[in-house]
C-alpha cells in the first residue's frame, strides 16, 4: 500500500492552493465569458486585463457589514456558509493530478468523494432554514430536493464505472484509462453524469435555488459580507470540483486519449509535468463548459427539473448500469 | 492502515480554520451598525407577514422518501460491482432481480404521480374548503 509521506502534503498542499485560486480565476473567467458572449467589455479596470478582479471582489466583500437576522437562528446561520467550503475543500484529497501524484489513496475514495460531495445539501438547507424569510426558506427545500434527487443518477453513472475497473479507488480508475477513456465505454454514464453534476453544482439550467426572479437570491437572500462570499466561493469550488471528476471518472483523468497505445516511455520528470499539464487543460476545459452553458441555456422550470431526475435520468442511469454489468458478465464468461 | 486517512484529517483541519478565519475577518474588518429594520427579513420592502417557518408541499417529504430508497440501493450496488465477475452467475442473477424489482417499483410510483411536480392535476378547490 502506498504509504504517506512527506510528498502526499505536498501534493495536498498545491492542491489546495490551486483550487483555491482556480475558484477565484473562474469567477473572472466567467464574467469574461459572458461578456464575450453577450458582447460587452467585462471587467477590464482593475490590473492589466481585469485580472486583479477577485482580489478586488474579495475586499469589498470583507469590509462589508455582516448583517444577522434577529429572528432566525444565529448559530445555524452562521455555520451554514461554512459546510459548503468545507466539503468542496475536502474532495481534492484523493483526486489524482498525475501518475502518483495524490495525496492519499485510501481503500474507498469513491464512496469517499460521494459522502463528501453529498454533504453540500446541508450547507444550502440549514442556509435558507436558519434565515427565517420566505424566499430562503424555499430556496433551501428546492435546494435539497433538487440535489438529492440528482445524487441518484451521479451514483448509479459513476457505479457504471467501478464496474468496469473493480476497485474502489480513484486512482485505480484514473490508472484504467490509459487506453480507453470511460467516455468511449460509457459514453451514456458520461453524460448522465455531466447533466447530474450541473444539478449538483446549482449551475443553470437547474439554478432553481436562487432563481432571482421569483426567489430574489434563493437562499443566501439573507446572507451579507463575507458569508455570501463564501457560498459564492463554494459555488466556483464545486464548478472546479466537478469538472475535476468528469475528468478523472469520464475522461481520462491525466491519460492523453488512447495514451497507453502510442505514447513512448517518459522519464518520471517529464512524464509528471505532462500528466498535469493534461489534467488542468480537461478541468479548464469542463469550466469553460460550465461558463458556456450557462450563459447559452434558459432556466428549467422546477416540475421540469424534478421530471428529468426521476422519470428520466434515473431510469436510464439503471438501465445503463444493468446493460453494462450484464454485458461484461457475458464477455467474461 | 489507519495513517492513510491522516491527509483528510489534516486537509478537514485546514479547511475549517480556513473557512473559520474568513469570516473572523469579515467580523473584524466590516463595520457593525445594526438597527431593527435593517435586521428584519427580507419581504420585498414589506413587513415580514408571520414566520417563514410555514407548512410546506408535501412533494418535498416525498422526494426525500424516495431519496432514501433508491440512494440505499446505490450503496448496495457499490460492494457487488466490484466483485461480481469473481462470484459467479448466483449473484448475478440475484441482484439483476434486485434492480428489476426496485426498477418496476420507481415506475409504480412515477405512474402514481407520487413524483409529479405538474400543477395540471392540482385541486384548486380543495385549498378553498
Amino acid at each position: 500500500m502506498a504509504e504517506v509521506t512527506l510528498s502526499s502534503f505536498i501534493v495536498l498542499g498545491v492542491a489546495l492552493f490551486m483550487l483555491l485560486n482556480s475558484a477565484a480565476i473562474a469567477v473572472y473567467a466567467e464574467r469574461r465569458v459572458a461578456a464575450f458572449i453577450q458582447n460587452r467589455m467585462g471587467p477590464n479596470r482593475v490590473g492589466p486585463a481585469g485580472l486583479l478582479q477577485p482580489i478586488a471582489d474579495v475586499l469589498k466583500l470583507l469590509l462589508k457589514e455582516d448583517v444577522t437576522p434577529t429572528e432566525g437562528n444565529k448559530f445555524i446561520h452562521a455555520v451554514a456558509p461554512m459546510i459548503p467550503v468545507i466539503t468542496a475543500l475536502m474532495t481534492v484529497a484523493v483526486i489524482p493530478f498525475g501518475e502518483g501524484l495524490y495525496a492519499t489513496n485510501i481503500n474507498a475514495s469513491v464512496l469517499y468523494l460521494l459522502a463528501v460531495a453529498s454533504l453540500g445539501v446541508y450547507g444550502v438547507t440549514l442556509a435558507g432554514w436558519a434565515s427565517n424569510s420566505k424566499y430562503s426558506l424555499l430556496g433551501g427545500l428546492r435546494a435539497a430536493a433538487q440535489m438529492i434527487s440528482y445524487e441518484l443518477p451521479l451514483g448509479m453513472a459513476v457505479a457504471s464505472v467501478v464496474i468496469f475497473v473493480g476497485s474502489l479507488r480513484v486512482v485505480d480508475i484514473a490508472a484504467y484509462q490509459e487506453t480507453w477513456w470511460f467516455f468511449f465505454l460509457n459514453p451514456l454514464g458520461a453524460i448522465i453524469f455531466i447533466i447530474a453534476a450541473f444539478a449538483e453544482s446549482n449551475r443553470t439550467p437547474f439554478d432553481l435555488v436562487e432563481a432571482e426572479q421569483e426567489l430574489v437570491g434563493g437562499f443566501h437572500t439573507e446572507y451579507s459580507s463575507m458569508k455570501f462570499g463564501m457560498f459564492f466561493l463554494a459555488e466556483y469550488m464545486h464548478v472546479v470540483i466537478n469538472s475535476m471528476l468528469m475528468t478523472t471518472f469520464f475522461f481520462g483523468a491525466y491519460h492523453l486519449p488512447f495514451a497507453g497505445y502510442w505514447l513512448p516511455e517518459l522519464s518520471p520528470l517529464v512524464k509528471g509535468i505532462l500528466d498535469v499539464s493534461v489534467f488542468t487543460i480537461k478541468t479548464g476545459f469542463f469550466m469553460f463548459l460550465f461558463i458556456w452553458v450557462r450563459w447559452t441555456i434558459p432556466r428549467f422550470k422546477y416540475n421540469q427539473v424534478m421530471k428529468l431526475g426521476w422519470s428520466r435520468l434515473l431510469p436510464l442511469s439503471i438501465a445503463n448500469f444493468i446493460v453494462i454489468a450484464a454485458i461484461l458478465f457475458f464477455i467474461v464468461n | 492502515m489507519f495513517e492513510q486517512y491522516l491527509p483528510i484529517f489534516v486537509l478537514l483541519g485546514v479547511a475549517f480554520v480556513l473557512a473559520l478565519a474568513f469570516m473572523a475577518l469579515s467580523r473584524f474588518l466590516g463595520p457593525y451598525r445594526p438597527n431593527t429594520v435593517k435586521l428584519k427579513p427580507y419581504e420585498s420592502g414589506m413587513d415580514p407577514v408571520g414566520q417563514a417557518k410555514d407548512r410546506y408541499s408535501i412533494a418535498f417529504y416525498l422526494v426525500a422518501m424516495e431519496f432514501i430508497v433508491f440512494d440505499l440501493e446505490v450503496v448496495f450496488l457499490y460492494p457487488w460491482a466490484v466483485r461480481f465477475l469473481d462470484m459467479g452467475t448466483g449473484t448475478f442473477v440475484a441482484m439483476t432481480v434486485f434492480i428489476v424489482i426496485l426498477f418496476i417499483g420507481l415506475i409504480y410510483t412515477l405512474k402514481k404521480g407520487t413524483l409529479d411536480w405538474d400543477m395540471k392535476n392540482f385541486k384548486y378547490e380543495a385549498l378553498k374548503k
